[in-house]
């Protein structure tokens, strides 16, 4: 580039100015830089060398306390104890083979669990300490304390411990909460320090697992000065870390409570659920088991009895079980036939106790046929061949959507562990997972909630509870965090005229209040909470057998879904017992009662009883041992 | 022709060119090299395969690099800038597509036994062409808004590049060379204070940004952040590798522990401590004296650098040793700060001592520019 001089000349004085106010600036930055190392290295030498220094300074995690749950009333359903503890370092023990006898003269620690220490303690890296023995007695702990100057690296603990007060009522909800394993810690990507210390507890199912980072909290740190044996000489400094958030779930404890005890023996899954704004009050999994069993370590034999035993007590029927929904299904085919308009409320089909399709007889439950029905008759009776009827005409996918539209076949997110999402199959899903066209037998088995139609108990209810309300009701588990209230959404209509609507409601309450309604027997007497409900029986097997006849695991299952009061809907609840027989006879009468137990907010007055029931259901209730609010402890006391 | 090629019978040529060399610059990078085997010898626990070995073989062929691009005429350097900046723009983009991904973040292209990290080199594409920028630019224009927005563009392009990678401490790296460029090509400082007062406000939005869905920068870098600022809130975290640094630097005082007495770096207290926190090993092992030492020597590097370029009466040669120092300076003042902790860790090496594959070879390549400038200036 051509340049005249003076150009040459301006550029030149422009780049000297500018270059000395850079080299001014980084002489500047330099200085700084010195000064700061001056300060480190000349100044705060001494202080750095300390930390350095054989690590006479040491920073010692403090496990913040893990949040507690509540049930919806402030009753505790997970807390904390206090745990006695005693942990070795290997870095600090030096030898730990010796100073591990001499801790077993003072505390009793089978040969196998020494074997099994020493091992672990090897594995892990030297400056992590090996929790030794915990759960120890007041006594034991002391012995240990006292003795302490004596056995290097050895270090007396005192931690909390996960306690869940009300034992197996809450223990597929809230689930349990473990050790942490190499394998959890493998999921992580970013594991929080806390996790490394020993025998940190970690959510591992239900709630505990799912809101694991709520409920966690955020670790405190003490720097104290130790000794060259490692013990502690003084606390330096210390910052608390932050507890866990409080969680208060939708739960009803004492509902909870009664499902359980309602459900006895029986291998069944309840679930009720506040239809005006989705709160689950009580979601219950029997048989269960003591949540408290596995915080401590499980032993062997007890761990063996729950896998071994046929009615399953770990797995969590309400959400993960699922089943064809049976006769309860009659409404998801209903309203997608009045919807597609294929039939009118009025419109009747005749029932002669069977279809022909393709060569086959399907047949409906009553060999002898139904005569002229319509959808209100067909709920009552549980007709079949109305279903076999409609369902042709409509088809498989229009009923598949209804039920999604409804919760089935749809996974709703709840912080339980393997919530399941069921199946409201469609042609194209049959084609994808088998590779087979779809069949018109397969449509008339779905119309009445057999061959593929899979439904969990809680996503029943859900569909009751939308179908009470004509709104897409959305369950909830979760009531407030640390006191602050999560907003309920207000549920969306879901779209249904209340002209499809009417009928099936009608239906549901002539099942329970009609002549010939099937759950008549597990009717509500008290007019105030009239119900509407609509029985169950899905097949397990494909013979047509009396269940009596049959072992236990091959009869049919028994389900119920309900609502009451009919008139300005308040809970709806579903109620399956795992091969109990008939829905009428099997859970109606079981879902009935703890319905009644969630209007009337505690033991319901015999009144509320169809007659005939009373004597029956005193006896019941004289024999039931339900737990007793005294004895719960609630928010209002201490966080022990 | 320019006033360069006007006066070309005064330039040196053939072997004459050795005597011109600025070898005050050469000893000071060869003594700062050494001190980086040293140290690599050292955090090695005194194998020499590990690291050193390696580094010396790159610091040979480096300097033979600086050697070739030294002799070669600085017009010619100023003919090819802009080729440059399109060859090293070409490769970011490229890195893009095929680039490996390590930590995080994709950065490499692997070409043959090479592996080669673009965002190196657009750090000293990016100053040759502004260099030759302001070059071609004459003087009276530079500080009117087009003529501004258009060197702008140039920086940020592979600024926004870079950030997708995403490498935070090389965008950083990036801009702050590209604005050295500009400053001493004498942009008006208004632009400047401009510019720094939107940082400002961006910074603060970024951190109003945290936690919505319109978040801006990544978890693992906030979290750098509230480290940066509080290290001792997660000891055993993201503050640790911050804490025990400091420890290790702090712990050296006024002569250090020795040469391979450093117990934090043996001891395996310090992560990443052959590349980015190599300086807390020299500052435990050699003290105060050690630490402020290698600072003297790349203050002096600087300090030449910036003697030439101002006594350099070619624009183009003036603005690019700058613009090559200014950037040298940012490696080591931002590596020594964020050890210090003085700024959050951001990932940026102590240039020619710390262990670091092509990083080394490219720098003192781009000083083999410094001295081609150097070397044929007019005289």
């Amino acid at each position: 580039m051509k340049r005249t001089q003076k150009q040459t000349q301006e550029s030149r004085s422009t780049i000297t100015r500018r270059g000395l106010l850079l080299g001014g600036a980084q002489a500047a930055i330099v200085a700084v830089l010195a000064l700061r190392m001056r300060k480190m290295q000349l100044e705060q030498a001494d202080e750095y060398r300390l930390l350095a220094d054989g690590n006479s300074v040491k920073i010692r995690l403090i496990p913040p306390a893990r949040g507690l749950i509540y049930d919806r009333n402030g009753a505790l359903v997970a807390g904390n104890e206090q745990n006695y503890r005693v942990t070795i370092t290997r870095e600090d023990a030096g030898d730990v083979p010796t100073v591990l006898g001499d801790l077993r003269r003072l505390l009793p620690i089978s040969e196998t669990d020494a074997a099994e220490l020493l091992a672990e303690v090897k594995r892990r890296p030297p400056h992590a300490p090996v929790t030794v023995a915990d759960r120890l007695s007041w006594e034991e702990f002391s012995r240990v304390a006292v003795n302490a100057p004596a056995l290097p690296g050895v270090s007396p603990e005192v931690g909390l411990s996960r306690l869940y007060p009300l034992g197996p009522d809450f223990a597929h909800v809230v689930g349990y909460v473990g050790p942490v394993s190499d394998y959890d810690l493998s999921q992580i990507e970013n594991p929080d320090p806390l996790l490394s210390i020993p025998k940190f507890q970690l959510g591992k199912t239900g709630v505990e697992a799912k809101m694991e980072e709520d409920l966690r909290g955020h670790a405190g740190q003490r720097r104290v000065e130790v000794n060259s044996a490692g013990r502690e000489m003084r606390e330096l400094g210390r910052v608390e870390g932050d507890p866990g958030a409080n969680l208060q779930l939708t739960i009803d404890y004492r509902l909870q409570n009664y499902a359980h005890k309602r459900l006895g023996e029986e291998s069944a899954a309840a679930v009720v659920i506040d239809v005006t704004n989705g709160d689950i009050m009580a979601i219950a999994s029997n048989p269960s088991f003591d949540p408290n069993l596995f915080v401590r370590g499980i032993s062997g034999p007890d761990y063996r009895a729950l896998m071994e035993n046929d009615h399953r007590p770990l797995a969590d029927k309400s959400v993960q079980g699922l089943y064809p929904p049976g006769s309860t299904y009659k409404m998801v085919t209903a309203l997608a036939a009045l919807e597609a308009g294929v039939i009118g409320a009025e419109d009747t089909v005749r029932c002669p106790g069977y279809i022909e399709m393709g060569g086959r007889r399907f047949h409906c439950w009553k060999r002898s046929g139904h005569g002229h029905v319509n959808v209100v008759q067909s709920l009552e009776q549980s007709c079949d061949v109305f279903y076999y009827e409609v369902a042709q005409k409509v088809g498989i996918d229009k009923i598949s959507a209804m039920a999604r539209k409804l919760g089935v076949g749809v996974r709703h997110e709840l912080p339980m562990s393997a919530v399941a999402e069921g199946l409201a199959p469609t042609k194209a899903w049959k084609q994808e997972r088998y590779g087979k066209d779809w069949l018109i037998g397969d449509t008339i088995n779905s119309s009445i909630g057999q061959g593929y139609v899979l439904a969990s108990p809680l996503q029943l209810a859900v569909m009751t509870a939308r179908i009470a309300t004509a709104r897409a009701v959305v369950p909830r588990l979760i009531r407030s965090r640390d006191g602050v209230e999560v907003p309920v959404p207000e549920a969306e209509p879901l779209g249904l005229e209340e002209a499809w609507l009417e009928p099936i409601r009608r239906g549901m309450i002539a099942v329970m209040n009609g002549q010939r309604g099937t759950a008549r027997a597990a009717r509500i007497a008290a007019a105030e909470w009239k119900m509407a409900g609509k029985t169950g029986t899905s097949q397990v097997r494909s013979a047509v057998v009396d269940n009596k006849a049959v072992p236990w695991e091959q009869r049919d299952h028994a389900l119920f879904v309900c609502y009451a009061p009919v008139d300005n809907p308040k809970y709806a609840v579903s109620l399956i017992v795992e091969h109990g027989g008939g829905g009428s006879s099997a859970a109606a009468p079981l879902a009935r009662d703890i319905l009644l137990f969630a209007l009337a907010g505690g033991v319901p007055p015999l009144a509320a009883y169809p007659e005939g029931a009373r004597a029956k259901a005193r006896a019941l209730h004289e024999e039931m041992d339900l737990v007793d609010p005294e004895t719960v402890p609630t928010s209002g006391s201490s966080r022990a | 022709m320019s006033y360069l090629e006007s006066n070309l019978k005064t330039v040196p040529a053939g072997l004459r060119k050795v005597l011109y060399l600025n070898w005050p610059l050469v000893f000071l990078l060869a003594a700062v090299a050494c001190t980086g085997f040293l140290m690599l010898y050292s955090v090695a626990g005194g194998d020499p395969t590990t690291w050193a070995e390696p580094q010396m073989k790159r610091f040979g062929v480096g300097m033979a690099a600086m050697l070739i691009v030294g002799f070669t005429p600085i017009w010619f350097w100023r003919n090819i800038s802009a080729l440059a900046y399109l060859i090293a723009l070409l490769l970011l983009v490229a890195v893009e597509f095929f680039g490996a991904i390590g930590m995080g973040a994709q950065r490499w292209l692997e070409l043959g036994p090479l592996r080669l990290q673009p965002s190196e080199l657009m750090k000293v594409a990016l100053v040759m062409f502004l260099a030759a920028f302001y070059d071609w630019l004459p003087p009276e224009r530079v500080s009117r808004p087009l003529w501004v927005l258009v060197p702008a563009v140039i920086i940020l392009v592979p600024t926004f590049l870079v950030l997708t990678q995403p490498d935070l401490g090389t965008a950083v790296m990036l801009v702050l060379g590209g604005a050295i460029v500009m400053f001493a090509a004498g942009v008006s400082l208004w632009y400047f204070g401009t510019v720094a007062a939107l940082v400002v406000a961006l910074i603060f939005t970024v951190m109003e940004s945290r936690g919505t869905d319109w978040q801006l920068l990544h978890d693992y870098q906030f979290k750098r952040i509230d480290t940066f600022l509080d290290p001792a809130a997660d000891p055993l975290g993201a503050g640790y590798n911050i804490m025990q640094a400091q420890i290790a630097l702090g712990s050296g005082g006024w002569s250090g522990r020795g040469f391979m007495q450093g117990t934090q770096s043996h001891l395996n207290f310090l992560p990443e401590k052959h590349t980015d926190f190599i300086f807390t090993t020299l500052a435990e092992e050699f003290g105060f004296v050690g630490a402020f030492s290698l600072l003297v020597l790349y203050t002096g590097i600087i300090a030449f650098c910036l003697y030439s370029a101002l006594v350099n009466k070619d624009r183009y040669s003036s603005l690019l040793t700058i613009g090559i120092a200014g950037t040298f300076f940012l490696f080591f003042a931002i590596n020594m700060a964020m050890v210090m902790g003085l700024m959050p860790v951001v990932g940026v090496p102590l240039p020619l001592v710390s262990y670091g594959g092509t990083a080394m070879m490219i720098l003192l390549a781009a000083f083999g520019l410094v001295q081609s400038a150097h070397v044929h200036r007019p005289r």
